[in-house]
């Protein structure tokens, strides 16, 4: 039923040319394993809607057929499922060899749930009750991974230089000085260029804590650093997503 | 009288009861084999000598009939039999003819065999003293060298009266012993069904609702003392966690009524805007409130998993001077925003056993308070963070010098929901210090609240200080 099998449908190349929303990646396949029904139709609209075909299993014996028999960017893996559990889903997965990167959502959504999610095979964690903004970005970082600079060691957006090694920051030419936190920052929001960032993914990658930072920690943060790197310059790059969280991107 | 028969019943039901009639039948039992024993080992024990008694008179007639034939035999017999409780004595005829002895007649074919009667015969006395009783003997005969037949034999009389006596006196001991026993044991059924009855007593009332009651505790310190006591205790943990469930609900419901009011009230407003811009606005408006809402949802659940412990997973070396250094870190550039500075007093290298994630999560709740209300002081001086170990564990103190809280008002402010700014001014979720306390639970630990200053010169701030329990590592 879900199961499309053609990577592409109109929908998403449509997206490609829509200048509102050419933040999103095209030709993203993803696989929703979620047995609340009406929490799995939200989202695979919401998903559609963001460029995103996803397919939808509703236990976890179907899940892990279809996650076993399709090739998908993402998987979004409830952790309570009826006929399999998420755990298991997602160990069985890894030991057929599919290594596609999959973000457990979970209820019990708490911290040592999320270290059993990580160790079972999970990539990433999203406790409920989530904003979809958030799923929505993680989802992406998550699908772009494949493609990512991992080994990159200079990141560039714009005229915007980032060197991993020397852990020297320079725009146009111009040294940019930073603290080593504001360079943990920068380096996040730049390996991940053009994709939306939230507050809990910058507080979970650069300061290694995994909750909700509850008030405005985060955005302090990045208006400084977003001052350093902007004070001397016209062209803004580091952009505030309302609702969501921030984005690096040279537009061009 | 039906009350009291049902009462009876219930005794008997009851688990004392049944093991001390099991214990009393068991010992009636071992009683009865004794009395039987003792009684046939006395019995074996008297006709023994009976016998050797009558063998050794044997021995004297016959050597006394070699040395003098049978008239000094006869004169001996004579002798003896004049005493008092003698023996029986029969000289008879080679044809069985009584011919002398102190005996009527025995029964009929005694005499015909040499040696012992393989039975106790009856034997009629010549004289009866007393009313008429069955006259029981056994005896030994041996014939003489002229066909002339002895018989020296023995009234059984005696042994069967003995034998009366230790089984009479056995009896009355162990009907004594026996009624002592039901006694006792009724005694101790009735006292422990009283108080059973006390306990399901209260019990009831705890059903009905009433979670203040206890069980009655006794000053013996027995098993059912230790046993009321322990029930008590669990009693105490449930009332508190009622109590605290109660408030919450409670608390639940007038507080997420305000933001729920709010939210209908945006998305009425929403539904009201013609322009595209500012339906947008107030969209938007409807997701920060809702986003608010979910924040004090995940921090409700969050402090009840930490409460009921659930959450003691993992828990690993945690490097306190570490984390303190981040926190302060994070929320320097906030505090300077918020026009505050920031500094530290980080003693290093100070570790302890926990779960880094809810440390780190209570720290950022302490300096989110402290930005918060320090920021109405002028001049304020600066929310320090300080890290020490002390005697007594060690103290991680957020201190700020804000409006603070008045020592009678510190016990409330780490409950659910509890706020002293009525007016819900600063934003929040009345939800922080709850986790903080929560968490210090969870870590063995405790959370003191204090004011940063005594004089009253200046605002008297408040410190809130972590206290973690000094443990090996």
């Amino acid at each position: 039923m879900q199961m499309t099998g053609h990577e592409s449908d109109g929908k998403s190349e449509t997206c490609f040319t829509d200048g509102v929303t050419d933040a999103i990646v095209p030709h993203m396949k993803i696989l929703v394993i979620e047995d609340d029904l009406e929490a799995a139709a939200y989202m695979t609209k919401a998903f559609r809607e963001a460029g995103i075909v996803a397919d939808h299993a509703s236990d976890g014996e179907s899940g892990l057929f279809m996650g076993s028999e399709n090739a998908y960017d993402v998987m979004v893996v409830d952790r309570m499922l009826p006929r399999r559990d998420g755990i298991s889903v997602i160990t069985e997965l890894r030991k057929r060899g599919i290594n596609t990167p999959v973000l457990i959502l979970s209820a019990l959504g708490q911290v040592d749930d999320r270290v059993t999610g990580l160790r079972a095979g999970g990539d990433d964690y999203l406790p409920k009750p989530y904003a979809f903004s958030e799923l929505l970005a993680r989802v992406e970082v998550l699908g772009r991974r494949k493609g990512a600079p991992e080994q990159d060691m200079v990141y560039r957006v714009g005229d915007l230089e980032l060197d991993r090694l020397s852990h020297e920051v320079r725009r146009g030419g111009k040294e940019v000085l930073l603290q080593p936190r504001e360079f943990r920052l920068l380096e996040y929001l730049m390996k991940n260029a053009g994709q939306v960032v939230t507050r809990t993914m910058l507080l979970e990658n650069v300061w290694d804590y995994h909750f909700d930072p509850q008030t405005n920690v985060i955005d302090v943060h990045v208006s400084r650093l977003r001052s350093k790197i902007e004070k001397d310059f016209d062209k803004p790059l580091l952009k505030t997503i309302r609702g969501a969280g921030y984005m690096i991107k040279d537009e061009a | 009288m039906k009350p009291s028969l049902s009462r009876i019943r219930l005794v008997f039901r009851s688990t004392t009861v049944r093991l001390s009639a099991l214990y009393i039948l068991l010992f009636a039992l071992c009683a009865a084999f004794l009395v039987v024993y003792v009684t046939a080992m006395s019995e074996r024990l008297l006709a023994q000598q009976v016998r050797e008694a009558l063998i050794q008179e044997t021995s004297d007639f016959l050597r006394a009939y070699e040395r003098g034939g049978i008239t000094v035999l006869l004169r001996i017999m004579e002798r003896r039999a004049r005493q008092p409780g003698a023996n029986l004595y029969v000289i008879a005829s080679s044809s069985g003819e009584m011919l002398a002895g102190n005996v009527a007649s025995v029964e009929p074919g005694v005499l015909d065999n040499e040696g012992w009667t393989r039975f106790p015969f009856h034997y009629e006395p010549f004289t009866e003293t007393g009313p008429p009783r069955p006259h029981v003997a056994t005896a030994n005969v041996f014939f003489l060298d002229n066909g002339l037949r002895v018989m020296i034999g023995r009234d059984l009389g005696e042994p069967g009266r003995f034998r009366g006596i230790v089984r009479r006196a056995l009896m009355v001991a162990l009907a004594i012993m026996g009624l002592g026993a039901l006694v006792i044991w009724f005694g101790i059924g009735r006292n422990a069904l009283k108080r059973i009855d006390r306990m399901s007593a209260a019990s009831t009332k705890i059903i009905a609702g009433d979670l203040s009651q206890r069980l009655p505790v006794g000053v013996s310190g027995d098993e059912f003392d230790r046993l009321s006591e322990s029930l008590n205790a669990m009693l105490e943990r449930i009332e508190k966690l009622n109590e605290g469930l109660r408030q919450v609900s409670d608390n639940i419901a007038h507080d997420l009524k305000t933001p729920l009011t709010r939210l209908r009230n945006k998305a009425a407003d929403a539904l009201a805007q013609d322009r595209e811009e500012s339906r947008r606005m107030a969209l938007e408006g409807i997701i920060a409130e809702s986003d608010q809402l979910i924040r004090t949802f995940n921090a409700l659940l969050m402090i009840s998993r930490v409460e009921a412990g659930s959450i003691a997973a993992e828990m690993t070396s945690v490097d306190l001077s570490a984390i303190s250094a981040d926190s302060a870190e994070l929320y320097e550039p906030v505090a300077e925003e918020a026009g505050l500075a920031l500094t530290t007093d980080i003693e290093p290298g100070l570790a302890v056993h926990g779960n880094r994630e809810l440390i780190g999560q209570a720290i950022f709740n302490l300096l989110d308070n402290a930005i918060k209300y320090a920021c109405e002081a002028d001049g304020a001086e600066p929310i320090r963070v300080i890290l020490r170990r002390q005697a007594d564990g060690l103290h991680l103190s957020v201190a700020d010098s804000g409006p603070g809280i008045p020592a009678d008002k510190r016990k409330e402010v780490t409950k659910r929901f509890v706020r002293l700014d009525e007016s819900r001014s600063k934003p929040g979720t009345g939800l922080g210090l709850s986790l903080v306390e929560a968490v210090m639970e969870l870590h063995g630990g405790r959370l003191e609240l204090s004011a940063t200053h005594g004089d009253e010169a200046v605002q008297p701030g408040l410190t809130v200080t972590m206290v973690f329990p000094l443990q090996k590592l």
